[in-house]
C-alpha cells in the first residue's frame, strides 16, 4: 500500500450557473489531501470548504451515487481525460495517489452536443435513456417465458454478450469522441442482444430503431478513431461497433 | 398492544400462494386503463413492478432521484441471485431454499412469505434469461451456479461480479420499453416528499424536482414504495450516496408501521475504513468466500508487527495462521452466514489480532485458491473484484491477501407489510429492501436480488389487483383541484422553508457524520442496554442541534444538493432513534441484532419465549414515543431450532 501523504493542490473547476448561462473556470486551493482519498472525496472536501466560507457560487454541483464504479452516474473530464488519468475505472474509483503534490488539476463536465450542461459539472444524459426506449430491450412481458435452460447458449457467446453488457451508460464514449458519437453505447446493447438467441428475434428492428433515435438526438457518426474504447471505464470494445454496423446493414438490405 | 393481521391465506404452506392466486379478485383489461399506479423508486423491485403493471395495462407513474432508472443502487450487487432450480443436482428444492432463508434469518421471518419467495425464485431466472441477461454459463451452454453463505448447495446464478447490474438493466430495459410505449410516465431526478391521504387511503404523492426545486403533486389509485434500505443512517455504509430512508419515514409519519428497524446487516467482507474524509465503504462480494480463506495471526506479536508494517502476511507461516471460521464452524467454514462472519471478525480484532494500521481488519487470502486452481481460474471468477480492490487499496490481491472488515450493508427492517405487501396504510404498498418481509433478522447472500424481483415481477402484480378490484370506478383526481393535495403541497413547502430558515453554521454532512458515529459505536455490531440508552439520548440532542444549527446554502427553488441531503439527514435523525429504541426493547440476540447481554460463549442467544414476533412501531407524533405492535410468528411447518453452522446436521 502506498504511503499516506498530504497533497496541496490547485483546482481549476468549471462553474456554470445553469443550462443557459455562460460558464467559466474558477480556481480553488485544497490542502493536505490524503493520497488514500478518492477523487470525489477530494471534491467533497472542496465543497465543505465552499459551504463553510459561504462561497458566492456555492458548492460545486456534480453527479455521483454508488461510488464503486458501477452506477455510471459520475462523469468529469479530469486534466483532459474522461474519468481522469487512470485506465479502466470511473471517476469515483480514481484515487489521489495518481496526483502529485503542488499539481494543478483541471475539472470539466462532459462536453458533447448530446449532453447539455445542467449546472457546473452536471450534464443531462437523458438522451441515452431515450435511445434505450427506442429499442434497447427484448420485447417479452413478465411471465409465460420458457425455462432458463431451454435454450443452451455457447459460453463464448454468453461471455461476449456480457463484455458488451458491462456498459454503465456513463457517456464517456460520446463525451470523448471528436464527432460526439454514441456508437459505442448503442453498439454495446445491440451487440449484447444480437449475440443471444433471446435477442436475435428482433435484432434488425432494434438496430434500426436505436440508430435512428441516436441520429435524431444529434449524436455524430463513428470514424473509427477508437478514442471511446480507450476511455471506456468498462473497456467495451469497438468490435461491438463493427457488429452494430453489420446488424444495421443486414436490416437495411432486408428492407 | 394490538396484534397485526398478516392476512396469510389458509391451507398447507405449499398451497397458500396458489390458493391466493386462484381466488383473488382481478381487474378486467378495459378497467385497468382507468387506473393509475404510482411507483416510487426504480431499482430491482420498483422497475420490475412498474414494467409489469404497465404490461398488464395499468397506467404507471414512476419516480427516481437519479438521472436514470438504470442507476439505482441494486446495480451495485455483485455476487448473484438465488433460485431453487437444482440444476447442479445437489439436493436443492423450493423447501430447502425456504428452510435456509428462515434459518439464516434466525427464525424471525414469516413462513408464508418466505415460502412464496422460494416458490417464485425459479420464474425470476426464466424471466431474466428471456430478457437477455447474460448469466454465466458452462461449456455445454447451460447456466452455471456457485455457492453462497448459509447454504450447503450451489443455487446462486451470477453474471461475473456484476449480477445486480445485469438484473437491473434487464428490469430497466423492460421499463424502458413501457416508457417508449407511453404506458409509464417516468420522472427522473425527482424525490418523493410526502404521501397524500384521502378518506383514509393513500392517493398520491408530493414530489420535488431536484433540478428546479419545483413541488408537484401526482395522483395514483395506489402507491408502491420501492425506495430501498436505510443503511446510510450510519453515514458510512456500502449504500450509494443518495440511498435514503426518507420515503419510508414519510410513510411512517402517515401511519405506516415500521417493522424491526434494529435488524441491520453488517457485511463481513468490505474494504476497511482508512480516514475521516471517507464517504462510503466498498463491499467485496460474498462470493469471494467460496475460494478465499479468512484468517488472522495466532500470535499477538505477529499481529502487532503487521499493524506497524514490519512484516507482511506472506511472512507468517501456515501453522501460525488462525483460520478461525474454518476451525470454529467446520460444517460451513468460510461460508457461514454474514452475521456470524462479521461478529467473529470483530471478536478477533477486539482481542488484538487485527492486521492493518487501525487494527480493524482480517485477511481474506486467495493464496490457497491460486495454488489449487491456478491464477487463471481465480482471475476468471473474481477478476473484476480483484481489480476494484487493487484500484482502491493499491495492493495486488493475487500477491498479498485482501484486508477486510465488516460494514453496514443491508437493512432487513423496513415498512411492515402483510402477505399482500400492503403496509398498514390502505393503498400503500412496499417492495424490495423498503419492506421488512422476508429476511428475518439476517439476510442470506444473493437473496436481496431474489426478493426485489420476486416482489416486483411476481407478487405485486397479483396483490395490487386484489386492492384495485373495487377501485376502477374511483375517478382520477386532478391534484390542482383537490384540497388534500393542495394541503399536502403546502405542508411540504412549509417543511422545506423550515429547513432553509435554520440558517446555522454547520454543514449537513457534519451532522450526518456525527449521527453515523453515534450509530456505529452504540447501535453497531454489539449492543448493550447502556449503549442503546446513550444512543437515544445523544441522537435526541443531535436532532435538536440540527434544527438550530444546520447550514444549507443556496435557495429552495433551484438545484440544491445540500437541501436534498438535509431532508434525508433530518429523517435519518429520527430513524436512528427508532433503530436504537427497537434494539433496546429487543432484549435478545438474533441474526444481525446482537445484544451483549444475550449470548452463549459469543454465539447469539435467541429468546423465543419472549421475542418470537415482528416488532412494528407506530408513529405517535413529533418527539413522542412510538407505540409497539406485535405480529407473533407462528411456525407451523418448520421446526424452530438454534442455528448451528458447526456440524451441518
Amino acid at each position: 500500500m502506498s504511503e499516506n501523504k498530504g497533497l496541496n493542490l490547485t483546482l481549476k473547476v468549471w462553474r456554470q450557473k445553469d443550462r443557459h448561462s455562460k460558464g467559466q473556470f474558477k480556481e480553488y486551493k485544497v490542502e493536505n489531501i490524503s493520497t488514500e482519498a478518492s477523487f470525489l472525496e477530494m471534491v467533497d472536501i472542496l465543497n465543505e470548504q465552499l459551504i463553510n466560507t459561504n462561497d458566492p457560487d456555492g458548492p460545486v454541483a456534480f453527479d455521483h451515487d454508488c461510488r464503486e464504479g458501477i452506477c455510471g452516474m459520475c462523469s468529469l473530464f479530469i486534466n483532459g481525460r474522461a474519468h481522469g488519468p487512470d485506465d479502466a475505472i470511473t471517476t469515483c474509483q480514481l484515487h489521489m495517489r495518481k496526483f502529485k503534490d503542488g499539481e494543478t488539476i483541471t475539472i470539466e463536465p462532459w462536453r458533447s452536443g448530446g449532453f447539455p450542461v445542467i449546472k457546473d459539472l452536471m450534464v443531462d444524459r437523458s438522451a441515452y435513456d431515450k435511445i434505450m426506449q427506442a429499442g434497447g430491450f427484448v420485447s417479452v412481458s413478465t411471465g409465460g417465458v420458457p425455462d432458463a435452460n431451454a435454450i443452451p447458449i455457447p459460453k463464448a457467446d454468453a461471455d461476449e454478450a456480457m463484455d458488451a453488457a458491462a456498459c454503465i451508460g456513463c457517456g464517456a464514449c460520446a463525451a470523448t469522441c471528436k464527432n460526439g458519437s454514441a456508437m459505442l453505447f448503442v453498439s454495446a446493447k445491440v451487440s449484447q442482444l444480437a449475440l443471444l438467441p433471446q435477442g436475435k428475434v428482433e435484432a434488425a428492428k432494434r438496430a434500426k430503431a436505436m440508430v435512428a433515435k441516436m441520429d435524431e438526438l444529434g449524436f455524430g457518426n463513428c470514424t473509427n478513431t477508437g478514442a471511446c474504447e480507450l476511455e471506456c471505464p468498462k473497456q467495451v470494445s469497438i468490435s461491438h461497433i463493427a457488429r452494430l454496423n453489420r446488424e444495421f446493414l443486414k436490416a437495411n438490405i432486408k428492407d | 398492544m394490538a396484534q397485526l393481521d398478516s392476512k396469510i391465506p389458509e391451507g398447507d404452506l405449499k398451497d397458500k400462494w396458489k390458493n391466493y392466486k386462484e381466488h383473488q379478485h382481478l381487474v378486467n383489461p378495459a378497467n385497468k386503463r382507468k387506473i393509475d399506479i404510482i411507483v416510487v423508486g426504480t431499482g430491482l423491485a420498483g422497475a420490475s413492478a412498474a414494467a409489469s403493471f404497465a404490461e398488464m395495462g395499468f397506467k404507471v407513474k414512476a419516480f427516481c432521484y437519479q438521472d436514470s432508472p438504470r442507476r439505482a443502487h441494486s446495480i451495485a450487487a455483485q455476487g448473484g441471485i438465488n433460485a431453487a432450480k437444482n440444476y447442479p443436482n445437489d439436493g436443492d428444492s423450493v423447501y430447502r431454499l425456504f428452510y435456509d432463508t428462515i434459518k439464516g434469518g434466525d427464525y424471525r421471518a414469516r413462513e408464508a412469505n418466505v415460502y412464496r419467495l422460494a416458490e417464485v425464485s425459479n420464474s425470476i431466472i426464466d424471466q431474466c434469461v428471456a430478457q437477455g441477461v447474460p448469466f454465466a454459463r458452462e461449456y455445454g451452454g447451460l447456466l452455471a451456479n456457485r455457492s453462497f453463505g448459509g447454504a450447503l448447495v450451489s443455487r446462486t446464478f451470477y453474471a461475473r461480479g456484476q449480477t445486480g447490474q445485469q438484473l437491473l438493466l434487464g428490469a430497466y430495459s423492460a421499463l424502458s420499453r413501457q416508457i417508449g410505449l407511453k404506458n409509464v410516465e417516468m420522472h427522473t431526478r425527482c424525490e418523493m416528499m410526502d404521501l397524500v391521504m384521502i378518506d383514509g387511503r393513500c392517493r398520491g404523492i408530493v414530489a420535488r424536482d431536484l433540478l428546479t426545486g419545483e413541488i408537484s403533486s401526482h395522483f395514483g389509485h395506489c402507491v408502491v414504495l420501492a425506495t430501498g434500505g436505510y443503511g446510510n443512517v450510519y453515514f458510512l455504509s456500502t449504500n450509494a450516496m443518495g440511498s435514503n430512508g426518507s420515503a419510508a419515514m414519510k410513510a411512517y409519519r402517515k401511519g405506516a408501521y415500521f417493522a424491526n428497524p434494529c435488524m441491520v446487516q453488517i457485511h463481513p467482507t468490505c474494504i476497511p475504513q482508512h480516514g475521516d474524509f471517507q464517504s462510503k465503504l466498498t463491499l467485496m462480494s460474498e462470493s469471494l468466500r467460496n475460494d478465499g480463506r479468512i484468517w488472522v495471526p495466532k500470535k499477538k506479536e505477529d499481529a502487532e508487527k503487521l499493524r506497524k508494517g514490519q512484516i507482511k502476511a506472506s511472512d507468517i507461516k501456515d501453522e501460525d495462521r488462525y483460520f478461525y471460521l474454518e476451525e470454529r464452524y467446520p460444517a460451513f467454514g468460510n461460508l457461514v452466514p454474514r452475521d456470524v462472519a462479521s461478529r467473529n471478525a470483530k471478536e478477533r480484532c477486539d482481542a488484538g489480532f487485527g492486521v492493518n494500521s487501525t487494527g480493524n481488519a482480517v485477511f481474506l487470502d486467495f493464496k490457497y485458491a491460486i495454488e489449487r486452481l491456478g491464477k487463471d481460474v481465480v482471475e476468471q471468477r473474481y477478476g473484476n473484484l480483484f481489480q476494484m480492490y487493487q484500484k482502491i487499496t493499491d495492493t495486488d490481491p493475487y500477491k498479498e491477501p485482501m484486508m477486510i472488515y465488516p460494514a453496514i450493508h443491508y437493512t432487513m427492517g423496513g415498512l411492515w407489510v402483510d402477505y399482500e405487501l400492503s403496509t398498514t396504510v390502505p393503498g400503500l404498498f412496499a417492495a424490495g429492501e423498503a419492506n421488512f418481509s422476508d429476511h428475518g433478522a439476517n439476510r442470506l447472500g444473493a437473496s436481496a436480488l431474489m426478493q426485489g424481483l420476486a416482489d416486483g415481477y411476481f407478487v405485486l402484480p397479483y396483490t395490487v389487483q386484489e386492492y384495485l378490484a373495487d377501485q376502477f370506478n374511483v375517478p382520477r383526481i386532478n391534484p390542482k383541484e383537490n384540497d388534500a393535495f393542495k394541503k399536502a403541497e403546502d405542508d411540504v413547502k412549509a417543511y422545506i422553508k423550515k429547513l432553509m430558515d435554520v440558517k446555522g453554521d454547520e454543514s449537513v454532512d457534519s451532522f450526518h457524520k456525527r449521527l453515523g458515529h453515534i450509530m456505529w459505536n452504540n447501535v453497531g455490531m454489539a449492543r448493550t442496554k447502556e449503549s442503546l440508552e446513550t444512543a437515544i439520548k445523544q441522537i435526541q440532542e443531535l436532532r435538536a442541534e440540527f434544527w438550530k444549527k444546520v447550514h444549507i446554502p443556496g435557495k429552495a427553488d433551484e438545484l440544491n444538493n445540500e437541501l436534498e441531503k438535509a431532508n434525508r439527514v433530518a429523517d435519518f435523525l429520527e430513524l436512528g432513534e427508532l433503530i436504537a429504541r427497537d434494539a433496546l426493547h429487543r432484549n435478545e440476540s438474533c441474526g444481525g441484532h446482537f445484544r451483549e447481554e444475550s449470548q452463549d460463549n459469543g454465539e447469539a442467544k435467541r429468546d423465543d419465549a419472549n421475542f418470537m414476533y415482528v416488532g412494528a412501531w407506530e408513529y405517535k407524533g413529533e418527539n413522542q414515543e412510538p407505540e409497539l405492535h406485535k405480529e407473533d410468528l407462528n411456525y407451523q411447518f418448520i421446526k424452530v431450532q438454534t442455528r448451528n453452522y458447526k456440524t451441518g446436521k
